[in-house]
């Protein structure tokens, strides 16, 4: 087991609301992997290339797809990771998802892309594999281990949907690190400096805050809070509703259910957006349908009026980060910004008031989180010289209660507990004779369960009947590394190991991410070729096994000597192609092959017609196809 | 989600069969299985309350070198398995015992206190009835009780009615100061219980170590409800 995988390589991945990289260590420092196009930024934006062929295309490229068909694009699907339709209602009236009509509370969410359904795992997949296909090729070799970062404030849900999406795009997930926490270590790797760091991170989607405790290259996490929802797009969709409303007002147009225009006026208000991080004043100006054109001027003053409630929500949940660390302002010695909404001057004010104290922004904010995933991923692989020392010690942001008697949670992990965290918890039964109990976990600060958010419901099963109350089950609920909830119990009367049925709220099950596993292959760019090979091979394989079967049927003496000798030449053919890689060669020897034996065919199925009026079974004729078996994989139930 | 194994503890390293205690077997360094253990125990510490925080600081970075999932990456998925289990415990235990109330409640209840059960048992019997969660006012503070509830009471009417009674709001800041600074006098009383605690024999249950152990309950006790009432006053005040 140990030994081998320091020679491989783990590639480190910020997998962004708006923008995704990929960054491993070159010698002693992290540096972020280019795409094809020479860009470090891929946008996290996937597209249906043309409706027919199902063909995925991901990042800049999908662009054109975004403008000209909305229906078979998405962008920033990190929103509905881990979620729940009855949770999104609010992201639903700014942005453009299209959610399968017959979703239901609880379940996990499916995207309707062109024609067809797909989860936030499987869409996020998209974007890992293209990632994966970057490092590859800069590689020239296989890469299948990664370190995927997350927003510190993530909880259960949206981190298993984070793993489970590395899992459907074939990579081995080693770790799920904290956002900001990734930032520090890569600011760490230069500083080698102790003392308290806070990290404010505003990127496209979510906002976290950290504050970090430094000390001889270990990196511990005293507090951190956040916003999952709260980014640069909030900032867009404000700009984009006062233009939406000029458009209205002065061009008389209504462009809110052509797709194309209003992400055409997305991207002009975006442009504009950046380029009053650097000018006073900016230009909206789109080209709108009926050749009409909006144009309209926007102060700085004016963007930083309308942002500032945006910016405002981010003043909590620092507070609230410094009072968990017990920490007052003036004891921060550094303060660190990532997220390309930082780049904001007034975010930067607001920063600076907040923690009194000057800003680091020497590394880019956009790729700092990929840079710092890469240490960490060279931590994983054992270290080097340049991580010597260094030892992540990150915390678990949201606290974990099981909801008790009338629907109260009762906290048994706070949050900012140091993770590995843990806590075991007895139960029994109220009924005599009871051989099940159910637990109900949950994720959050709120005094009611239902207003936290429900990660699982368990059952424990196969107590033995006893009087009510007599069992003793212990149960244990240990948070790991990544964040994510594992649980195991025990009656401890009878020493027995209790079943655990756990019932994720919005997550996967193992056999429906196996399943996508499978599936990825059909829409992926590059394997689409691979997967046009393979079925060609399964279906040479089947006819030359039909034909196997046609040789030892009665009627085959029925073919004349040179039909037979044609049947074989085209067989051999057919047997020589398909082990070559051209699926077209295959598909053509199937052709030839098919062409020569229609005969035979024609002569068994009126065998078969034959047996059939004398009353034998269809069964026993030999060129029948199997009767289909149940797909092996059906898709479990989750409630 | 997944199930974690319940690891079975003995005696022999699983790797290479030598004798192993602790958390490495002295024969070949690899991690042994996770035991159940208090945290004490876990830290090699005696139970005593007075602790170096300083001390357990540097144990506690010490251990997370050598126990931390992220060293374990590439090895097999029992060691894994083990790192993350110990490292939980460990930061488990590190959090408990840096924490001085929290290092006094986890010692009470390794000595048999119900601390925690009482409280939960307290907070379902409320709720069954209906009720706020009575707390028993500790004797020295029943006529001080006595006098804030009132004025608590008619800060609350005031507050109803929009008015605005400056001397019964200076009244309740003088209350809030006088609970305060009793508040932080229990920090000094703590500490001398502690000393007393860990002046006692070990290993023997004598009417000593009850007798201090109660005063520890109690003056938690007292504590618990001198911090609530203060919550009380700045709600109100508020």
């Amino acid at each position: 087991m140990s030994g081998t995988i320091s020679e491989e390589r783990i590639v480190g991945i910020d997998l962004g609301t708006t923008n995704s990289l990929v960054a491993y260590m070159q010698g002693d420092s992290p540096a972020v992997i280019p795409g094809e196009d020479g860009s470090n930024l891929v946008p996290s934006l996937v597209g249906l290339a043309d409706a027919d062929t199902g063909q995925f295309i991901v990042g800049n490229v999908a662009r054109k797809v975004l403008i000209e068909h909305p229906e078979r694009a998405i962008y920033s699907v990190k929103r509905l990771m881990g979620r729940g339709i009855e949770d999104i209602q609010d992201e639903l009236k700014l942005f453009p998802f299209r959610i399968a009509e017959d979703v239901k509370p609880g379940e996990v969410l499916r995207i309707r892309l062109g024609e067809r359904e797909f989860t936030p795992p499987e869409i996020s997949a998209l974007i890992l594999r293209r990632l994966k296909k970057n490092a590859e090729r800069f590689f020239g070799e296989p890469v299948t281990k990664a370190v995927i970062t997350v927003p510190a404030y993530f909880n259960d849900a949206q981190r298993q949907a984070t793993k489970d999406a590395g899992r459907i795009a074939g990579l081995e997930v080693l770790r799920l690190v904290n956002e900001p926490t990734a930032a520090s270590l890569a600011y760490g790797l230069d500083k080698k400096k102790d003392g308290i760091v806070a990290v404010y991170d505003l990127g496209g989607g979510t906002f976290d805050v950290s504050i970090l405790k430094l000390h001889e290259g270990i990196f511990e996490v005293l507090s951190t809070n956040g916003d999952t929802h709260l980014g640069g797009d909030d900032i867009d969709n404000l700009l984009l509703t006062i233009a939406m409303d000029d458009i209205v007002g002065d061009l008389k147009l209504d462009i809110r259910r052509n797709g194309e225009a209003v992400q055409a006026l997305r991207k002009a208000v975006i442009d504009t957006k950046i380029a009053l991080s650097s000018q006073t004043e900016a230009m909206i100006d789109v080209e709108l349908p009926h050749g009409k054109r909006y144009q309209r001027a926007i102060s700085r003053e004016l963007f930083e009026q309308l942002a500032e409630p945006v910016i405002q929500r981010t003043v909590s949940p620092c507070k609230q980060a410094l009072a968990d660390a017990h920490l007052q302002p003036s004891q921060i010695d550094e303060v660190v910004l990532v997220g390309g909404s930082t780049r904001i001057p007034r975010v930067r004010a607001l920063v600076r008031e907040l923690f009194q104290r000057e800003l680091h922004t020497e590394l880019n904010p956009d790729e700092v989180v990929a840079l710092g995933a890469a240490v960490q991923a060279r931590i994983l692989a054992g270290g080097s010289a340049a991580t010597q020392d260094m030892l992540l010690l990150d915390v678990t942001p949201l606290s974990l209660g099981i909801e008790a008697l009338g629907g109260v949670v009762a906290k048994i992990i706070q949050r900012n507990s140091t993770i590995p965290a843990s806590a075991t918890e007895h139960f029994t039964t109220g009924v005599e004779g009871q051989t099940n109990v159910a637990i109900h976990v949950v994720q959050g600060e709120r005094e009611l369960a239902s207003d936290c958010r429900s990660l699982a419901r368990f059952d424990l099963k196969g107590i033995p009947p006893m009087s009510a109350g007599l069992p003793r089950i212990e149960v244990k609920f240990l948070i790991d590394a990544n964040g994510i909830l594992h649980v195991s119990a025990r009656e401890q009367r009878s020493g027995k190991q209790a079943e655990i049925e756990v019932k994720p709220t919005y997550g996967l099950t193992d056999d429906q991410v196996e399943k996508m596993i499978l599936e990825s292959f059909d829409y992926a760019e590059e394997d689409f070729r691979q997967r046009q090979l393979i079925e060609a091979r399964n279906e040479a394989e089947t006819i030359l096994h039909a034909l196997e079967k046609g040789r030892r049927h009665l009627v085959w003496h029925r073919l004349s000597k040179q039909e037979s000798q044609e049947i074989a030449q085209r067989e051999a053919e057919l047997n020589q192609v398909k082990a070559g890689q051209d699926h077209k060669q295959i598909r053509a020897a199937i052709e030839e092959l098919n062409k020569v034996t229609m005969r035979l065919a024609d002569l068994m199925m009126d065998s078969a017609v034959a047996s059939a009026l004398k009353g034998k079974s269809m069964d026993k004729t030999e060129f029948k196809n199997d009767v289909t078996a149940p797909h092996p994989i059906a898709p479990a139930e989750i409630k | 989600m997944l199930h974690l194994a319940q690891t079975e503890t003995g005696a022999a390293c699983w790797s290479c069969g030598q004798a192993a205690s602790g958390h490495f077997c002295e024969a070949c360094g690899k991690i042994q299985p996770a035991q159940g253990t208090d945290y004490f125990s876990f830290l090699g510490l005696p139970r005593k309350l007075n602790i170096d925080t300083a001390a357990l600081e540097r144990e506690f970075y010490r251990l997370s070198r050598k126990l931390h999932p992220d060293l374990f990456a590439r090895g097999s998925s029992r060691e894994q398995e083990w790192s993350t289990e110990k490292t939980s415990q460990l930061n488990d235990a590190y959090r408990t015992l840096k924490d001085p109330i929290g290092r006094t409640q986890y010692l009470l209840e390794l000595e048999g206190v119900k601390l925690e059960e009482q409280s939960r048992n307290a907070t379902d019997a409320a709720r069954q009835s209906g009720t706020e969660k009575q707390q028993v006012v500790p004797p020295g503070l029943l006529e001080e009780v006595f006098e804030l509830n009132m004025q608590l009471e008619e800060m609350r009417m005031n507050k109803k009615m929009g008015e605005d009674d400056p001397n019964v709001t200076r009244d309740l800041q003088q209350a809030r100061d006088r609970l305060e600074q009793k508040f932080s006098q229990l920090g000094d009383e703590l500490k001398q219980i502690w000393d007393e605690w860990d002046a006692l024999p070990e290993l023997q249950n004598t009417q000593a170590r009850t007798t201090v152990r109660d005063r520890m309950v109690d003056l938690l006790n007292r504590r618990s409800y001198i911090r609530n009432l203060v919550r009380d006053v700045n709600e109100a005040l508020a």
